[in-house]
C-alpha cells in the first residue's frame, strides 16, 4: 500500500488572501451589500414602526388636532401645548401619585426580592420548586393579575378580605381596598409587588452566583463574621445588578398602565391616576391628540433623562 | 393528468357559479342594521322589529354593545365614517357632535314628505334627542326611547307595621316614598344598617361610577332640583355663578352626605348593573336607576316587593333625563331603507306595542292616552318624570366636559378631595377652558 503523498505549491497565493468563491461569484454582491441586505428590512420596521410614530408624535405635539375628528383641519399653537401641560396642577398631582407608586413599589419589591435570593441562594430540598412557585406571579399576564386581584378584593365575595377578617375579626365587607381613599394606592403597590418582586429576585439571585466562592472562604479563613461577610462582600458585589433592577422596574412602574387600570382606574377620584391614566383619558376618551402628544413627549424625555443619570451613577458603582 | 386538469376546471367553475348565485341572492334580499346598547330595551326593539320585517321584507340586523363601551364604540364607528350601522339610537348628549360633523341625516324634509310631526311627540323628547341647536326646528332623530332617572323602594319593608311605627315615632311622618330630598335622607338614614329579614341592609343606591358617565347622571338628579344650571339662561356659557352657585354647591355636599351616610361599602365605582343587583339581592332599601329597566325588574321582584317613585324635589322638581333619538346615519348604504324604518316606528300602533313590549315611547298619542298611567305601575312616575327632565350639554364637546364633571365630582364626593365649592369651582374652569378651545368666544 502506497503512503499518500502530498506536495506544496510554493507558487499559489497565502490561504489568507483567497476569498471564498461563494461570496463573490454565486450573489454578485459585495460583503457590504449583502450586510444591507440583511438589515435593511429591520431597518425599515424600525424606521415605520418607531422612528415615525416618534416624528409624527413630536410633530403633533405642537399642533391641537383631534384624531376623531381627523377630516377636519388643525393648526399648529406653537409650544402652547407644552405651557399648558407644565402649569396644569392635576399634572403635577398624576405626576407625584405616579413617584409615590414608583417609590414605594420598587422599595418592597428590591427588599422582598432580595431577601427572597438571599434565601433561595441556598440549597435546601425542594429548592427547584419553590423557585418555580416564587416565579409563577410574573410569568402572568398583567390583564389576568389585575382581574383576579379585583376579584379577591370584592367586599362581599373577595377572599383578600376574607382572609383580612379573619385574621383581625373586621366585617369583610366594611372596607374596599380599591374603593378605599386610604386603601386604593396601597392596593396597586401590593399587586404589584406580588407580581414583580420574583423578577428582582431573579436579577438579585444572578448577582449572588456571580460572586465567586473563593472570597467568601477567604473571608472565613479571616473569621470574618456572617454580618461582615453580608457588608463587605455579598451587598456590595451585589449592587450593580440590584441597581439594574431598580432602573428596569423604574422605567416599567413610570409607564404603569394595566394593573392601575384594571383595578381602580384611576380611581377613587382621580387618586390613584398615574400619568399614563391621565394620558389615555386625554388621548382616547377627551381625543385631545396634539395634548397628548406632548405629554407623552414630556414623559419620554423625562424617563430618558433619569434613566440616563441613573446609567452614569451605575457604571460609577460598578467600577468601584 | 387530463382527468385531473378536467376535474379541477369544473371545480373552479362551480365554486364561482355557487358564489355568484349567493351573491345575487344576497343583493336582492334588503337588511338593516340597528346600532344600540345592550339592554332590556333592545330586546324589545327586536321583537318590534320583527313586524317590520313581516311587512316589507327587510331583514333587521342588531349591533348592541354593553353601556361600557357603548358610546366608544359607537362614536368611533361614527367618526371614522364606517358603514357598520344603517340606524343609530344614539345617546341624546351626541346630538350636537353628530349634527354639526355630519353624521346623521338631517329628517326635516324627510319629515314633511311623511307626515310625521315633531308636535305629536312629548316636547322634553325632542329637543332632548331630536334638535340640534337646541331650540331650533332642525331635527337629527326621531324621538325613540323615552327615558329619565327614577327611583324604585322595597315596598314590603317599607310596608312593615313595626318599621311604619318606629319610622312615625322618630320623625313624626308615615314612612312612604320621600317628595323631597330632606325625608330621602331622613329615610336612607333609618334604613341604614339595620336588620331585615336577619340581613344587614343600607338606605339607598347611587350612581358612582368613574369611567364613563354615571356619577354625573347620578349628582345631576340632585343638582337640579337645588338650582344648579348649566349657564346662565340670558346668557349662553356664562357659567360661574350657575354651575357653582351657593344652591348647586348645597346639592353637591347632600349628595356627598348621602353617598357617606347611607349606601353599601364598596359602592365606590357602580352604575346601572350594580344597582339593579344591589336592589334585587335586598342590600338597599331605595335604588336610583333609569326608567328603561323597571319592566323587567318589576317583572322580576312582583308587586309586593318593588315600588316607584320620581325625583325627590328642593327647590324645583327636576330629573336627569335619559333616552335615545333613532337617527339615520349618513355613510350608510342603505339610507332609503333605513328611512323606511323610522316611517314604520313612527307609526301610533307601532309605538303603542313599542311601549307594551317595555320600550319607552315617546309618542304623545300613546303617553297622553287615558289608560297610560295605569299600564304600568310605573308609567305614570315616567310620565311625571318626563315633564320635568333637563340633560347634559349636548355640545360637539360633551364627551370632553362629561369627563370634567365626572372627575371633579367623583373626586369630591367619593375620594374626598376638597370642598364642594372648590369641586365647582374647578369644574366651571375646566369647562371655561374646554369651550375656548372649541372656538367659543366667552
Amino acid at each position: 500500500m502506497n503512503e499518500p503523498t502530498s506536495t506544496i505549491d510554493v507558487t499559489a497565493p497565502p490561504l489568507a488572501s483567497v476569498r471564498p468563491r461563494s461570496t463573490t461569484v454565486v450573489a454578485g454582491m459585495s460583503d457590504r451589500a449583502i450586510a444591507w441586505l440583511f438589515i435593511t428590512p429591520t431597518i425599515a420596521l424600525l424606521l415605520a414602526i418607531n422612528i415615525f410614530p416618534l416624528v409624527w408624535t413630536i410633530r403633533m405635539s405642537f399642533t391641537n388636532f383631534k384624531a376623531n375628528l381627523g377630516w377636519m383641519a388643525y393648526k399648529s399653537v406653537g409650544i402652547a401645548n407644552y405651557v399648558d401641560i407644565l402649569t396644569d396642577s392635576d399634572i403635577w398631582i398624576a405626576m407625584q401619585t405616579t413617584a409615590r407608586f414608583v417609590f414605594w413599589s420598587i422599595l418592597f419589591e428590591v427588599l422582598l426580592g432580595f431577601g427572597l435570593a438571599l434565601l433561595l441562594n441556598r440549597r435546601f430540598r425542594g429548592h427547584s420548586f419553590w423557585t418555580t412557585v416564587i416565579l409563577l406571579p410574573m410569568m402572568l399576564s398583567p390583564a389576568v393579575v389585575g382581574n383576579f386581584w379585583t376579584f379577591l378584593f370584592q367586599p362581599q365575595i373577595g377572599l383578600f378580605n376574607y382572609v383580612v377578617s379573619f385574621f383581625s375579626g373586621v366585617d369583610p365587607a366594611s372596607f374596599s381596598m380599591i374603593g378605599d381613599v386610604n386603601l386604593a394606592p396601597w392596593t396597586i403597590v401590593l399587586v404589584d409587588t406580588w407580581m414583580w418582586t420574583p423578577y428582582v429576585m431573579l436579577i438579585c439571585l444572578a448577582g449572588l452566583r456571580s460572586i465567586p466562592d473563593y472570597i467568601y472562604e477567604a473571608a472565613e479563613v479571616d473569621r470574618a463574621s456572617a454580618w461582615r461577610r453580608f457588608w463587605s462582600i455579598t451587598f456590595p458585589m451585589v449592587s450593580p445588578f440590584l441597581m439594574l433592577a431598580v432602573l428596569f422596574r423604574a422605567i416599567e412602574n413610570f409607564k404603569m398602565f394595566d394593573l392601575v387600570n384594571l383595578l381602580t382606574n384611576g380611581g377613587p377620584g382621580s387618586l390613584t391616576e398615574t400619568v399614563s391614566i391621565t394620558l389615555k383619558r386625554a388621548a382616547f376618551e377627551k381625543w385631545q391628540t396634539g395634548w397628548s402628544s406632548a405629554l407623552a413627549i414630556i414623559l419620554f424625555l423625562a424617563v430618558f433623562a433619569a434613566a440616563n443619570i441613573y446609567v452614569k451613577v451605575l457604571n460609577k458603582v460598578k467600577q468601584r | 393528468m387530463r382527468r385531473l386538469l378536467t376535474f379541477a376546471t369544473a371545480l373552479t367553475l362551480a365554486i364561482f357559479a355557487t358564489t355568484t348565485l349567493a351573491d345575487q341572492a344576497g343583493a336582492q334580499s334588503k337588511e338593516l342594521t340597528l346600532c344600540w346598547a345592550a339592554w332590556d330595551p333592545a330586546n324589545a326593539l327586536v321583537e318590534l322589529s320583527k313586524d317590520f320585517t313581516a311587512k316589507t321584507g327587510t331583514k333587521m340586523k342588531f349591533e348592541f354593545v354593553p353601556w361600557t363601551s357603548y358610546a366608544d364604540r359607537f362614536l368611533n364607528e361614527l367618526n371614522s365614517k364606517s358603514k357598520l350601522c344603517d340606524l343609530i339610537i344614539g345617546d341624546s348628549q351626541w346630538i350636537g357632535g353628530a349634527a354639526e360633523n355630519g353624521h346623521y341625516i338631517k329628517l326635516n324634509e324627510f319629515f314633511d314628505k311623511n307626515g310625521i310631526k315633531m308636535t305629536d311627540f312629548v316636547e322634553a323628547t325632542v329637543t332632548g334627542y331630536s334638535e340640534w341647536p337646541k331650540q331650533t326646528p332642525n331635527y337629527w332623530a326621531l324621538p325613540a326611547m323615552g327615558d329619565a332617572v327614577g327611583w324604585t323602594y322595597r315596598k314590603d319593608w317599607f310596608a312593615k307595621p313595626q318599621l311604619q311605627k318606629e319610622f312615625k315615632d322618630k320623625y313624626g311622618r308615615e314612612l312612604a316614598p320621600p317628595k323631597s330630598w330632606d325625608e330621602f335622607l331622613q329615610i336612607a338614614k333609618f334604613f341604614q344598617g339595620r336588620q331585615i329579614d336577619g340581613k344587614k341592609v343600607y338606605g339607598a343606591y347611587i350612581f358612582t361610577e368613574r369611567g364613563s358617565e354615571g356619577i354625573t347622571m347620578g349628582v345631576t338628579n340632585v343638582l337640579y332640583p337645588f338650582g344648579f344650571e348649566y349657564d346662565n339662561p340670558k346668557k349662553a356659557y356664562q357659567m360661574d355663578g350657575f354651575v357653582n352657585s351657593p344652591d348647586a354647591v348645597k346639592g353637591l355636599e347632600l349628595y356627598k352626605e348621602l353617598y357617606k351616610c347611607c349606601t353599601a361599602p364598596g359602592m365606590t365605582n357602580a352604575y346601572m348593573q350594580e344597582g339593579l343587583d344591589a336592589f334585587k339581592s335586598g342590600q338597599v332599601a331605595m335604588q336610583m336607576n333609569w326608567f328603561a329597566f323597571f319592566p323587567g325588574l318589576y317583572k322580576e321582584m312582583g308587586p309586593e316587593r318593588i315600588g316607584f317613585f320620581v325625583n325627590p324635589s328642593a327647590k324645583k322638581r327636576a330629573v336627569q333625563l335619559g333616552g335615545q333619538g333613532i337617527s339615520v346615519v349618513s355613510y350608510s348604504e342603505h339610507r332609503d331603507d333605513a328611512l323606511q324604518y323610522l316611517k314604520w316606528f313612527a307609526q301610533p300602533e307601532v309605538q303603542k306595542k313599542w311601549w307594551s313590549l317595555g320600550g319607552y315611547s315617546c309618542l304623545k298619542a300613546v303617553v297622553n292616552d287615558p289608560g297610560f298611567k295605569k299600564s304600568a305601575p310605573f308609567a305614570a312616575d315616567f310620565l311625571d318624570s318626563m315633564n320635568m327632565v333637563k340633560d347634559f350639554w349636548a355640545e360637539p364637546i360633551y364627551a370632553t366636559l362629561l369627563l370634567d364633571m365626572q372627575k371633579r365630582i367623583h373626586d369630591y364626593v367619593v375620594a374626598d378631595k376638597g370642598t364642594a365649592k372648590q369641586a365647582l369651582d374647578s369644574l366651571v374652569k375646566d369647562w371655561t377652558k374646554d369651550f375656548r378651545e372649541a372656538g367659543k368666544k366667552l
